[in-house]
């Protein structure tokens, strides 16, 4: 084949941050008036300044018909990766070669203006994403049917629900046909079955061997549409390759959020006290982020300072918000003074996507020694091994992902 | 087989982009042109929008221009203003009040352009020209809708315009080229310096002042009073080359132009829109990271 259809090599990205500015653009009077004291004093500067290199070195070529999915966490230089290539920003260094039309869809919607109706949104939002007249008269059928906005063609968009805009909005831009499809978290927006409608749009415009290039927070969608993986980290390629390897590199590897948690001894020291609890997989390695639909075990250190009869330790799940979802208690036993260790394993039920609270208590026949309601969380990731399990309907219908046994019988 | 052998298919290598510092700059005309459908359904959506509400649309784009050509003909009358042979006072200030009208908005919209479309210029690339010339041509239209009122305005007063009417539109382009000129140039000085949208009202209502809308050239020329260097500034603003133009065409020659200070006004006209796009294309590739 040709190679690579897209090939970056050493590119870099800086911005200049302007200290004592609240704004990113300067106002004349303060350039005067800087001017203005620089003849007096010979330095002037405006505010200190400080460089910041968004993308620092990053190169990686894309095959045609690749899906990367670019992955990182907030401020690892992905928004800008994808502004540069798709042109709205101009590189500092380095090389990018692209061998074919792109359309970035960085955000749904783009040049909507509210006081038009969709039809001419439609052909205005495609001008602007690329599309000739003719390819956008072409296509207007297929874009109304898909977006389900026949009845309010002609209606202003302004009076549009906000779901029916982004429907109007994701159609047109899923009706493009660059060989390089670019696209910033749009699936972030709509209900749950439009975004599976936008998922399988995808699918297929990856299938029909088009090149996309693809930034989500949500891992499942990424891991579902992606077949390579590229895990940036403050303007660095951590890692290139396929999908699985470079998410499984994200998840462990996620700086910032905590996976062992060490608990303060208290000041007067009790009966016992908590020591440590760890998220671990069920190979007993510590995860920052558990998959959804994996097992994944909890365990908790605790260190016991006099004869305890009837000790039990409690691990309970609540929502962010402080919603109990469910406790589990060891059974009750007598101990001895010395360090025990206490491992909660997951039992397969599924939990949604998310951040949960792990609350942990000690106590003795029904006598609270220590209570620890907010000092650790269980981080859940919307990489999904259940993706494909047919008992596992919708990623987002609930905390507990679980089916229900359901019978049907016909009555008469 | 054989095509194996000639590389990568036609088709890829039409589309090959090549990004790096700079890049931009080297195929900038080429660009403009592909982006040309663009062009034309930007100013398609404002004249939409402007249009939308048609009561208030249409009916602004006729008041505001009587309005104007009400207070200017009074007030040449109150300074006993000249007015060269037969024409009626009315119709000479009417001939200055069209391009002067569409000069004010065109400028001012194509000024605030970029900021009015930021959310555009961070989401999408396209060429960034387009965005304030693409605000001018809006005005046009406006400027079809005023032409309308002349004609009744004249029809009113049996005023007939002979073959010079013919080369109005040479006139209509120096008009554009003014407002574009000026507007490119402060729409991106707008990007980096915030507070020009401050200067943009100035610089209008300041231009009624010394544009010939109320007054004529003949005035300002033709007086013992005014100081040869006065003059020379006089002609200096763009606007007395396009207005000159304008009554000469619509009134028949009765008021002739001043040759020295019409090609200034041109000159002055061409300096702006060479300056204004040079200036606009060295900081346009930093609008995303400003805006």
């Amino acid at each position: 084949m040709a190679g690579p259809i897209i090939s970056v090599e050493h590119l870099s990205k800086r911005y200049v941050l302007r200290h004592q500015q609240r704004e990113r653009y300067t106002a004349l009077r303060d350039v005067l008036a800087n001017k203005a004291k620089g003849l007096f004093r010979q330095r002037s500067s405006v505010g200190g300044t400080e460089e910041f290199l968004a993308l620092n070195d990053v190169s990686f070529t894309v095959e045609p018909g690749d899906r990367l999915g670019i992955i990182g966490r907030n401020g690892a230089g992905k928004s800008t990766l994808l502004k540069v290539l798709s042109r709205i920003v101009e590189p500092t260094k380095g090389r990018i070669t692209i061998d074919g039309r792109v359309a970035s869809l960085l955000e749904v919607g783009t040049g909507f203006h509210p006081e038009l109706t969709g039809r001419e949104n439609i052909f205005l939002n495609g001008a602007i994403l690329g599309m000739s007249r003719a390819e956008i008269t072409a296509k207007f059928d297929e874009i109304v049917a898909f977006a389900e906005v026949e009845r309010f063609l002609d209606t202003p968009v302004k009076r549009y629900s906000s779901g029916m805009y982004v429907r109007l909005a994701f159609a047109v831009a899923a009706h493009l046909e660059p060989e390089i499809l670019i696209v910033d978290e749009v699936l972030a927006v709509g209900d749950a079955a439009f975004q599976r409608k936008c998922l399988g749009k995808m699918e297929e415009v990856s299938g029909a061997g088009r090149t996309v290039l693809f930034v989500s927070h949500q891992m499942d969608a990424v891991q579902r549409l992606c077949n390579k993986g590229l895990l940036l980290d403050k303007g660095r390629v951590l890692r290139t390759g396929s999908i699985g390897e470079v998410l499984n590199e994200y998840l462990s590897n996620r700086a910032g959020s905590l996976s062992t948690f060490t608990f303060r001894a208290p000041h007067i020291p009790g009966l016992a006290h908590a020591e440590q609890l760890r998220v671990e997989g069920t190979d007993g390695e510590v995860r920052t982020e558990v998959a959804m639909g994996a097992d994944w075990q909890v365990r908790i250190t605790v260190q016991v300072h006099r004869p305890i009869e009837g000790f039990v330790v409690g691990l309970g799940i609540s929502s962010l918000l402080g919603l109990p979802i469910r406790t589990t208690w060891s059974h009750a036993t007598d101990v001895i003074p010395g360090r025990y260790d206490l491992l909660f394993r997951s039992d397969g039920i599924h939990l949604a996507g998310g951040s949960y609270k792990l609350v942990v208590g000690l106590s003795h026949q029904g006598r609270v020694i220590q209570y620890l309601p907010d000092e650790a969380t269980l981080e859940v990731a919307e990489m999904s091994e259940l993706v494909n399990d047919p008992r596992i309907l919708n990623t987002k219908s609930g905390l507990l992902l679980n089916q229900m046994p359901v019978e049907i019988r016909r009555l008469s | 087989m054989f095509g194996y052998f000639c590389g990568p298919p036609q088709q890829m290598s039409k589309y090959r982009t090549v990004l790096e510092p700079g890049s931009a700059n080297r195929r900038y005309w080429r660009d403009l042109w592909a982006y040309r459908g663009l062009f034309g359904f930007l100013a398609w959506r404002d004249i939409l929008v402007r249009y939308k509400q048609t009561t208030i649309g249409i009916a602004w784009s006729v008041v505001r221009p009587l309005l104007t050509l009400g207070v200017m003909a009074f007030i040449g009358w109150l300074f006993n203003s000249e007015v060269p042979g037969d024409v009626p006072r009315l119709l000479l200030v009417g001939a200055a009040t069209l391009p002067w009208t569409f000069f004010s908005t065109a400028f001012s919209e194509a000024a605030n352009s970029l900021i009015a479309n930021s959310n555009l210029l961070t989401k999408v690339y396209f060429p960034r020209l387009i965005v304030p010339t693409s605000s001018v041509i809006v005005c046009l239209v406006d400027l079809l809708i005023s032409f309308g009122i002349m004609a009744v305005l004249m029809a009113a007063y049996g005023f007939l315009p002979d073959w010079r009417i013919l080369l109005l539109p040479l006139f209509v382009l120096l008009a554009v080229v003014a407002a574009m000129g000026a507007g490119i140039l402060i729409a991106a000085l707008n990007v980096k310096y915030r507070d020009f949208r401050y200067i943009v009202p100035f610089i209008v209502q300041f231009g009624l002042y010394v544009s010939p809308v109320a007054f004529s050239s003949h005035d300002i020329y033709g007086s013992d009073r005014i100081p040869e260097v006065l003059k020379f500034v006089y002609a200096l603003n763009p606007m007395v080359g396009v207005i000159d133009g304008f009554r000469w065409c619509l009134l028949g020659g009765a008021s002739a132009i001043h040759m020295p200070g019409f090609l200034l006004s041109i000159a002055i006209s061409l300096l702006l829109l060479v300056g204004g796009i040079s200036y606009f294309r060295k900081t346009e590739r930093g609008f995303a990271d400003v805006i």
